[in-house]
């Protein structure tokens, strides 16, 4: 999002007082109502995580300053979701990237229903997350789930495999769910990039005797690149984030098999009712998640300050 | 060198390709809506029928009959408006600020705003709920708002701004050389201009709202359960009713996805403006 040109203060005429103001009394809707519901949560939040507090047990709240935190890195469990988290980020975010720039290069060939196949392609954008995870649950039902049934005719699986029951497999299920939900952000992200890239060097490239992997190497991919990077950092901090497909899909579960770091937070928070601790390790995943953040933030201000 | 390419070499290198991709992003959604028309028993012996003479409305019709589907749908409708209104009204004087004055700690402002949408959802949703059930405003319509409103208040602030940026300023200067005010030339000069703009992020905020499940599911309860925490319930108690579920995301689904892909060109386009040029 591109901003006009910052005019120096200097040059703009000495208006009264109430006109310095004016952008100030301007901004304080969206700036008071976003204290209220976004940073006073947060500092409460910060406060719990300082507290052994059990939700039906209010009376008994304990302080019990960094605890908690002690009481996480000590927590088997906390290292175990934590290496999930790798794994869930290492693997799903190159994979939509990578589905993402081949559905891109594809559609942005020229074909008579082109307009149609863009339109089709962000469905997977569109639909609410429970409903893709209800639909991929009956996809990969060991019973009845259409995923065996094709494996079996195409005899490349002996028996019907229970994917989101095997706790070897289940992670990696859930991760090529949310792959195909996240693919057409990619898919749409790279075609307004390759849309950029005057036609003018393809042109120049094939003069120059260039081969379609060599154009593909030195015109479009330098093309894309700030398109790539923007978009996957944006999607690092998504997909960090995201937990109502797991959350529908598995729960975490087989044991502790697809539990992610904010997914064990919540868990723990809504099932156990450890508000205390589940605030703990919502605010640890916070921490660790901001480095990512401020490569972003650092990215993007630059253009805040044009 | 560079030959036309003949029709079947399209069709194979272009169209093939761009047909595989298409049903690989509607194939599971597909799958879904042909396991909807279903009827139950033929679901129970033989499995999701693609012959349209088996296929027949009756989990619709029990979706509508026999659950309070439709009323979920009212709730989901009531918070994703509300949302909305409440996303947009706070966020466009900000955006018009952030667009067309320079002052001090502007760049901070902005950057608070882009850091608010990166809190993950996990972190608010916990102090949210102990916060919400303390003020007695557990399971109302105002709760799931004010949850949404995390989201949508700071996306909308960034989308008006790049919106706002793109009236020409002579515009709003003009207007005041003629002898309006700030204000009045918000109203009457920006406002309309930024319409399309406004409608599109608001609609985003829509479907976002309608779509969202966890602050759903944590926040609402009894009376007010939107259509995405209906879904889930719709899971028979011993075993599950695929065909009634998949009715109900069927129809949990359908108004986000008309309405994206109505918008779905200006939607995209202030969506990717920021990263193809950052």
């Amino acid at each position: 999002m591109t901003l006009s040109v910052a005019l120096p203060n200097q040059a703009a005429p000495a208006h009264s007082w109430r006109n310095r103001l004016l952008p100030y009394a301007l901004l304080t809707p969206a700036v008071v109502v976003t204290i209220i519901i976004v940073f006073l949560p947060m500092i409460e939040a910060v406060v719990t995580s300082l507290y052994e507090f059990v939700l039906f047990r209010p009376n008994a709240a304990r302080f019990v300053g960094l605890g908690n935190y002690i009481k996480l890195v000590q927590d088997p469990v906390f290292w175990i979701t934590l290496g999930h988290t790798a794994i869930w980020i290492g693997l799903t975010v190159p994979l939509q990237m990578g589905l993402g720039l081949v559905a891109a290069l594809v559609l942005n060939r020229e074909f008579p229903w082109r307009g149609l196949a863009r339109a089709l392609v962000i469905i997977p954008w569109a639909l609410p997350s429970v409903v893709i995870a209800l639909m991929w649950r009956w996809i990969y039902d060991a019973n009845t789930g259409v995923l065996n049934e094709i494996l079996l005719r195409l005899a490349m699986i002996q028996s019907a495999v229970p994917w989101l029951a095997d706790p070897d497999k289940a992670l990696y299920a859930v991760i090529a769910t949310l792959t195909w939900q996240g693919f057409p952000f990619f898919a749409v992200m790279i075609l307004a990039g390759l849309q950029g890239i005057p036609k003018s060097r393809y042109e120049a490239a094939s003069i120059d005797g260039a081969s379609a992997w060599r154009q593909f190497r030195h015109v479009t991919l330098p093309g894309i690149a700030g398109v790539l990077a923007t978009a996957g950092l944006l999607r690092i901090i998504w997909v960090a984030n995201s937990i109502d497909v797991i959350f529908v899909m598995t729960g975490g579960g087989p044991g502790y098999a697809t539990q992610t770091l904010p997914l064990y937070a919540f868990v723990k928070a809504r099932q156990n009712l450890d508000f205390g601790y589940g605030t703990t390790i919502a605010v640890m995943f916070t921490l660790l998640l901001a480095g990512v953040v401020a490569v972003y933030i650092a990215r993007t201000s630059g253009e805040a300050e044009r | 060198m560079i030959g036309k390419p003949t029709l079947s070499r399209r069709i194979l290198t272009t169209d093939l390709p761009a047909l595989g991709i298409v049903l690989l992003a509607i194939g599971p959604f597909a799958w879904m809506v042909l396991t909807s028309v279903t009827p139950q028993e033929r679901l129970a012996a033989l499995g999701v029928s693609i012959v349209p003479s088996d296929w027949s409305l009756e989990n619709y019709v029990r979706l509508v009959s026999r659950t309070s589907f439709l009323g979920n749908m009212g709730h989901s409708l009531i918070v994703a408006t509300g949302t909305m209104v409440l996303g947009l009204v706070v966020s466009v004087t900000a955006a018009y600020a952030f667009s067309r004055f320079r002052f001090p700690g502007r760049r901070l402002l902005m950057l608070q705003f882009l850091l608010v949408n990166m809190f993950p959802v996990v972190l608010l949703i916990l102090p949210l709920f102990v916060l919400m059930r303390r003020i007695g405003l557990l399971d109302t319509h105002a709760a799931l708002i004010i949850a949404n409103a995390t989201v949508a208040i700071p996306f909308s602030v960034w989308m008006l701004t790049s919106y706002i940026n793109a009236i020409p300023k002579s515009l709003d200067e003009a207007a005041m050389t003629d002898g309006c005010t700030r204000l009045q030339a918000l109203r009457r000069v920006i406002l309309p201009l930024a319409m399309p703009g406004i409608v599109s992020t608001g609609i985003y905020i829509f479907i976002t709202a309608w779509n969202e499940y966890l602050y759903a599911l944590t926040l609402g309860g009894r009376n007010v359960r939107t259509v995405t925490v209906a879904v889930q319930t719709l899971i028979g108690e011993y075993q599950i009713e695929w065909g009634l579920l998949s009715a109900g995301g069927v129809v949990g689904a359908l108004p986000a996805t008309i309405l994206f892909l109505i918008a779905q060109r200006r939607l995209i386009g202030g969506l990717t403006q920021g990263a193809v040029k950052g």
